[in-house]
This record gives C-alpha cells, structure tokens and sequence, in this order.
C-alpha cells in the first residue's frame, strides 16, 4: 500500500514538473513565462486533486482542502484586520494609530457610537479568557436581539405584506382579456399563451398554490378533512416548483463544470483552441 | 417665360445670395470702419444667438420620512421649454457644499421640473441652482436659501404596516400569556422532528458521532438563529444519550454562539464536564473551502446523523450527498427556496421553510415559543383573509365594474403596499 502510494505521488509530481516545463518552453518568449506556466500547472493540479474527491477520499485532495481552508482563513482574517479595524474603526478613533497603518485620519471629534462596537469586540474578546468568559455573551446577546429585531420588519415587508398585496389577481382575467361574459370568451377562445384562458388559469394557479401553501404552513390546526386535503395540494404544488427549480439549478451547475473543463483542455493541455 | 434658378428654389436663393450679403457688408464694414463683430453679429444674431428664460420658483426641501440622506430640488421650467421649437436643451443642477465651489451635479431633460439629491450629508449644508441649457450657454437660476438635511425618527408613511405589525406582536403576546396560564397549546405534528431522538440515539449505538452543520450565513441571519435554537434541543440529547457531536462553521460569531448553545445544554444535561470546546471549530469564512473541510471530515469521521439546518447555498447539494454516501440519516432545514430541492432529494428528512422556525418551538415545547408560533398562525390567518377579500374585490371590479369592489380593492392595495 505504502509502496503504491510512493508511485502514484512520484508519478504526479514527474507529471506536473513535466507540464510545467513543457509550458515554460511553449511561454519563453514571454517576460513571466516560467512563472505563468507554474501558475497554470498548479491550477490544474489542484482542479484534479479536488475532482479526485468523486473516487474517494485521498492524499491529494487532502493536500488541496488543507491549501484551500488554511489560505482563506487567513485571508478572511487580514481581510476582516485590515478593513474593518484598520480601514474604518483606526482612522476614527486615534490619529497615532491612523498615521502608523498609513490610513487617513477622520477627525470628527468624540464619537461614542465608534466606542460602542470596540467595548463589544473587547467584551467578545473576553472568553478566552476563564474569569470573565461570561461577559462575551452580552455582544451575542445585542447581535441577536438587533437581528431578530430588525429582521421582523424586513420580512413583514417583504415576505407578508407584498405577497399578499401580490396575490390579489382577477379570476377572469384583465385588461387586455377583461371578461366580457362567457359567451364572448367561448366565441372568442384562444389557447395560445397569451390567450385570455391562459391567463385566467395562471391567475388560479397562483392563487390556489398561495392560499393551500398557507394551509400547508399553519400549525395551529390538525391537517385533516378538507383542511388537510388543502394541504396535502399546497405541498404537491411545492413540491411540483421545486423540481422545476431543481433541474433550472442543476443547468447553472453544469456550466460550472464546462467552465472547467474549458480551463483544463484548453489552458493546460492547449487541445482545444 | 423662364424664370432665373434662384426664384423657382427659395432655399437656392438663400443660399445662393447669403454669402453676397455677408461679402457686401463686409465691404461696407471696411468702407465705413465699423467693426467686425458688429456686423457679424447683425447676421448671425437670429440663427445662433439662442437666449433662454431661467427656471423659476427654484425650492428645496428636505426628504420627508428619511435618514437625512436626500433633499428634494421642485422649480417651474423655463417658458422657453416647449415641446416644439424649444431653445432649451435641458437643466443641469449646480450644488455648493458648506459655501464652497459650485458644482455641476445631475444633467437633466427639458420639462423636467424635480430632481432628489441623494448623495447628501447629515451635517453638511447645501444651497442648489439649476441653470437652463441651450446651444449658446447656461442661464442659471437664482440660488436657493441654505440647507441641511434632517434625519426623521418617524416614517409615518408605513403606518398601516406598523398597524399590522401590531396586531401579530399582539396575537403573540395574547398566546404567550395564555401558555404562561398553563394552557395547552396544539401545535400540528412537524415531520422529522420527531425523528431527532432516534437520530441521535442511532449515533450512540454505533458508537459515531453526529455532525450539525448550522448553514453559512452569519448570526445576522434569522435562518442561524433558528438552527442554533434547534442545536440546543439536539445537543441537549446527545448530552443525555453521552453521545458526541462536532460542529464546524464558517463564521466566527457563530462558532461562539453555537459554542454557548451546546454547553449551556450540557450544563442542563447535568453533564457540563463532558462539555469541550472543541466541539465546534471555525473552518473559514470562504464557502467553498468550508465545504472542501466539511466533506473531508464526513468521510474520516463518518458521522452516523448529518443536521443540515440553516442558511445554505450553492454548497447545499455538495453537502447533503456527501452525507448521503455515507450512509448518515440527515435531516436538513431551510428557508431558502433555491437550495430545498436538494435537501428533499438527497436528505431522509427536510424542514421546509416556515417548519425551521417552527421546529425551534416545537421542538422547547417552551410557553414563550409555542405562544409566538401560534400568534405567527394568526398572521397566516389574516394573509389568508386578507387575499381572499383582495381576489373577490378584484375579480368584481375587473368583470363587472363593481364600485364598491374597485374601492375595497385599491384600500387594499394601499394597506399591503410595499412602501
């Protein structure tokens, strides 16, 4: 096993020192050839280690997800030092601290509201250590609070208020299809689309859908009888929109993968131009 | 008889004796001394010489219902603004801030009479005029008086939506109270929830852990919240069942509160020594790399229950068959409508949705929860209503012309409007 081991990693690494020597060669012409044609190579490399993944779990790609987890950690960290504190708490708080990371200083006086935030931190900072641990939980407690606060405003908006005022559709259709009487729609069926039929059954669909969606979401009520019946529809109708939802996603994923593999046969190996 | 070209073609002839008057004048300039500009200015003055009125009444006001960041500019346009033969070619918007320099904010077209500033200060002042374009130059209006934007405490225009806020806050205290008394509250039962318990339990007897993923948004996210009240019921099992869980996450902040969760549940367990920190770990906050880390661990560790609750993404799919090919029961949750296809999918059980909020209080079977979902059924019940006498009124109103039915519909239009 060991021994097997030692000749697939030989043989990667014999393949990617070849692939980038053979890129070098094909970029000398080029002021950064030989490091463009490492790039390109290490790439590659790791596009193959993460898809090794589909076979089983194994030395290469543990070699890219450790690569991959321990340079965004870190990056999200400078990320989060350097534009946050640096960029926006330094320069309002001390020029000292401003003029050393080289930030412009935004004198505005004394701010209590910049404090707030750097009393938090410090407060969060706090469980590291075991004697005042519990004092990270009044920053948790204000996150928390201020979310489901001002969450419940925004949703109420957006996922009450304006679904339903957007609910409120004709049975019979609209203008340019007003009703006319029902003779006048028999006389005058059009089953294309954009025909009045169309839209009167659209117009049902959602409203059906909506109203036994919201059956399927009450729980203050046994689901049986008609109101279970109702609900059983709303859950047929969620569940017909997200197969339709699935398949529309899995198409966005597949131009991922095309993505890709346009990389590898056309950046690295150069068989498609 | 023929006429001579110039008559028969009036545009010819203008053409053709323009230049001999420029010429002839000209030479009577020279004649007479009199200067250049003079004459070309008795020549031109009618084809490129276009003076316009400036605009009038110029206002401004601050933005009502705001967070002092818009002040609103209203002005008559120029009565050389017409719509046929105009000599104005639009307004541009002049702004001096704190008494400096003017400068040119926002071209606008002929007949436009308001423009809103966006882009202002809360402790800035701004005085605005608007000069009226034409081919030869800018008329510009007198300035306006100094001002700056106030920022209100108040939006009264979402007054109906704080009326309705305050039926459903009411609707949830009315039943928190009534739990308090003791009532027993029915909530309908929530498929998979029921089967936390055997979940867990599955993991204590094949002696694996259980792995909870909470999503990867940030406790900003109410999605977060929920799935963090649902890791206490669950790590309240598992501390029961001396099971062991692992949780890695992608946000610092929730790393120490699903950290607090968990032990608080192991306080409440009576096992706070079998606590440790290590239970939850931050990964990285990058959602591709937390992903590449949480597969990695469900293939070593091979957890016997996935939770899989919370705000995902495009890492939905990646996690929940990796866990699937793993052979662990997973039970996911969550309110993102693009990602539950596949949750439903590749999962034994899925919270759909509004069940995520509503496991939280099934699950606590705690008066306070139990008591804000069924004020929340309230709300469903008033939607339901409220779409209903919405649909009726415009039906009516569209078919028949019902006037009663137009009025009740735009009423209600306006009360659920978005603003």
């Amino acid at each position: 096993m060991r021994r097997t081991t030692y000749i697939v990693v030989a043989g990667v690494v014999l393949l990617f020192g070849l692939s980038w020597v053979l890129h070098a060669v094909s970029m000398s012409g080029e002021a950064d050839g030989i490091e463009r044609a490492f790039m390109i190579t290490m790439a590659a490399f790791l596009t193959l280690a993460i898809y090794s993944f589909l076979y089983k779990d194994n030395p290469f790609y543990k070699f890219a997800e450790h690569l991959y987890v321990g340079v965004s950690a870190a990056y999200w960290m400078c990320q989060a030092f350097w534009s946050t504190i640096v960029g926006n708490l330094f320069p309002r708080l001390s020029e000292g601290l401003s003029s050393y990371f080289q930030q412009p200083y935004q004198a505005s006086g004394w701010n209590i509201t910049y404090w707030i935030p750097v009393i938090l931190g410090i407060m969060l900072l706090m469980r590291l250590t075991e004697k005042y641990g519990w004092m990270s939980r009044w920053p948790l407690a204000m996150i928390v609070g201020t979310t489901a606060g001002l969450n419940f405003v925004r949703y109420l908006r957006s996922d009450f208020v304006v679904q339903v005022s957007s609910t409120f559709m004709p049975l019979l259709g609209e203008d340019p299809h007003r009703w006319q009487g029902f003779g006048a729609f028999i006389s005058n069926l059009d089953l294309s689309a954009t025909g009045q039929l169309a839209a009167i059954v659209s117009n049902w669909v959602i409203f059906i859908g909506v109203i036994c969606g919201i059956i399927y979401f009450y729980f203050s009520k046994e689901h049986s009888g008609a109101f279970g019946r109702a609900s059983r529809l709303g859950i047929w109708i969620l569940m017909i929109t997200f197969g339709a939802s699935f398949g529309y996603t899995v198409m966005g994923r597949i131009s991922l993968l095309v993505g890709r593999i346009t990389f590898l046969f056309k950046d690295w190996l150069q068989i498609i131009s | 008889m023929s006429l001579p070209l110039a008559a028969t073609h009036p545009r010819l002839s203008v053409h053709l004796f323009f230049p001999i008057i420029v010429i002839v004048l000209t030479t009577c300039s020279s004649a007479f001394g009199q200067s250049d500009t003079q004459l070309d200015t008795t020549v031109v003055d009618d084809t490129v010489s276009i003076a316009a009125a400036p605009v009038t009444t110029l206002l401004v006001e601050d933005g009502k219902y705001d967070d002092g960041d818009s002040l609103r500019l209203f002005w008559v346009p120029s009565i050389d603004d017409q719509l046929i033969d105009s000599k104005v070619t639009g307004y541009r918007v002049y702004r001096l801030v704190n008494d400096g320099a003017a400068e040119p904010i926002v071209d606008l077209l002929p007949g436009v009479g308001n423009y809103t500033d966006k882009n202002v200060e809360l402790d800035s002042s701004y005085v605005y005029y608007v000069a009226t374009l034409t081919e030869s130059g800018e008329y510009p209006s007198i300035h306006t008086e100094s001002i700056s934007p106030q920022r209100e405490w108040i939006n009264f225009r979402r007054g109906y939506l704080f009326i309705i806020m305050m039926i459903i806050s009411a609707a949830i205290i009315f039943y928190v109270e009534t739990a308090k008394r003791g009532k027993k509250l029915f909530v309908r039962k929530i498929a998979g929830l029921e089967a936390i318990d055997e979940a867990v339990g599955r993991a204590t007897e094949m002696g694996r852990p259980v792995l909870f993923i909470p999503g990867i948004s940030d406790m900003d996210d109410v999605q977060t919240l929920a799935a963090l009240t649902i890791l206490g019921r669950v790590s309240r099992t598992i501390a029961d069942y001396d099971s062991k869980i692992f949780m890695p996450v992608s946000r610092s902040l929730v790393m120490t509160a699903a950290r607090e969760t968990i032990k608080t549940s192991y306080q409440a367990a009576g096992r706070p020594d079998a606590y440790n920190d290590d239970m939850v770990n931050y990964v990285t906050d990058e959602q591709f790399g937390y992903v590449a880390a949480v597969d990695g661990l469900m293939v070593r560790e091979k957890p016997a229950t996935v939770f899989l609750l919370g705000a995902f993404f495009a890492e939905s799919l990646i996690l929940a068959e990796t866990g699937n090919s793993i052979g662990a029961i997973q039970i996911a949750g969550t309110a993102r409508p693009a990602q539950l296809p596949f949750f439903i999918a590749a999962c034994d059980f899925t919270l759909i949705g509004e069940e995520l909020f509503a496991a939280s209080a099934y699950l606590s079977g705690e008066p306070r929860m139990l008591g804000s979902l069924k004020g929340q059924d309230v709300g469903k019940a008033i939607a339901m209503i409220t779409i209903l006498l919405g649909v009726v009124a415009v039906t009516l109103s569209e078919a028949w012309g019902v006037g009663i039915m137009t009025d009740l519909h735009a009423w209600l239009v306006k009360v659920f409007s978005s603003s």
